[in-house]
């Protein structure tokens, strides 16, 4: 009895220590970079921006909903954005993804422009937050971002980083077409 | 000397450029209570962006937005619970400088506590354990301890 409590005794600190050193080891491996949104489950907040084609047109909350569809944050100054926009084009193009694009502090309305003209637009609606707003409400702290909404306007994940086929068939989609089963 | 001086001269040329830094953005307050609450928030409010800065200390646009969110609020007569959880529930917990007590960070809080606990009860148990029971000699050992003390004590008397 005796030597199974010094056993113990010993072993305890040494279990511990296997432990917290597991712990530490996963830290290693996990991206800080990547924050849980606070607004999973929740509906998508409300607002009133302009078109980013036409400055007279003001979009409001009514936009979303209706069906599964992505929210995705984008500007002309973001270098991942330029990397991203092909892979938005492809999801339009081949899947017909509905998608809301939410540009985020541009430089100018007309640069915006100027970059959907020149490498195409895969936005069905586009929003011009040019003091961001909507993406203060939205806990956006870096572009690109995309949100995954349901019919309902409930944001259901959100991905910081760009899309591309990885993302897309790992993490993005899944969420997407799990959307329409419901 | 020459050194001191030139350390001086660095140490000078610092805080000059951190006051001109300082001075690049202004925020008027109403009453001083206002402004108090001000800075405390922006100490205490980290930025997403820049992680391990408070907003107060990073320079980017997103601190800076943040900054202008909470001067705004503060001056519309906010307290520091509104601002704090209008943060919250955008940026996440992760956004106060103060973590929460909850099922996720139990072991921030009560983790120091605990190891201090586990180790004053190991050192409590050491002590007890060595304290406990008197020594029985066998006879061989007996013989062995009188013949030493006996050796000792008439090198002594010498």
């Amino acid at each position: 009895m005796n030597s199974k409590l010094r056993l113990l005794v010993f072993l305890t600190p040494m279990l511990l220590f296997i432990g917290l050193g597991g712990f530490l080891l996963t830290g290693l491996f996990s991206d800080p970079t990547e924050l849980d949104s606070a607004l999973i489950g929740k509906p998508v907040p409300n607002f009133e921006l302009p078109d980013l084609y036409n400055p007279d047109r003001t979009h409001t909350q009514s936009i979303i909903g209706g069906k599964p569809m992505l929210i995705n944050v984008w500007a002309t100054w973001c270098p991942t954005c330029y990397q991203e926009h092909s892979f938005l084009n492809e999801l339009l193009a081949t899947k017909d993804i509905y998608i809301i694009g939410l540009n985020y502090k541009d430089d100018s309305r007309a640069a915006a422009m100027n970059w959907l003209q020149d490498l195409g637009d895969p936005y069905q609606i586009n929003l011009f937050d040019f003091s961001g707003l909507l993406a203060l409400d939205l806990g956006v702290y870096g572009a690109p971002e995309t949100f995954v909404v349901d019919s309902k306007g409930i944001i259901r994940y959100r991905h910081v980083g760009d899309l591309n086929a990885r993302v897309w068939r790992e993490k993005v989609g899944p969420v997407y077409y799990s959307l329409f089963d419901q | 000397m020459r050194i001191l001086a030139f350390v001086l001269s660095i140490l000078v040329s610092i805080s000059i450029l951190g006051a001109v830094q300082a001075q690049g953005e202004f925020y008027a307050f109403e009453t001083a209570a206002q402004e108090r609450l001000y800075n405390k928030l922006s100490k205490e409010l980290r930025c997403p962006k820049c992680q391990n800065q408070s907003i107060s200390d990073s320079d980017a646009p997103l601190a800076e937005d943040m900054r202008k969110k909470v001067h705004e609020m503060v001056l519309a007569g906010a307290s520091y619970n509104e601002v704090v959880d209008f943060m919250k529930a955008r940026y996440g917990d992760f956004v106060h400088y103060r973590p929460p007590v909850n099922a996720s960070t139990i072991i921030l809080w009560v983790g120091p506590l605990l190891v201090a606990l586990i180790g004053m009860l190991f050192i409590f148990g050491l002590v007890r354990g060595q304290k406990k029971g008197d020594v029985v000699l066998t006879a061989d050992e007996e013989a062995k301890l009188a013949a030493a003390l006996n050796k000792h004590s008439q090198k002594g008397s010498n």
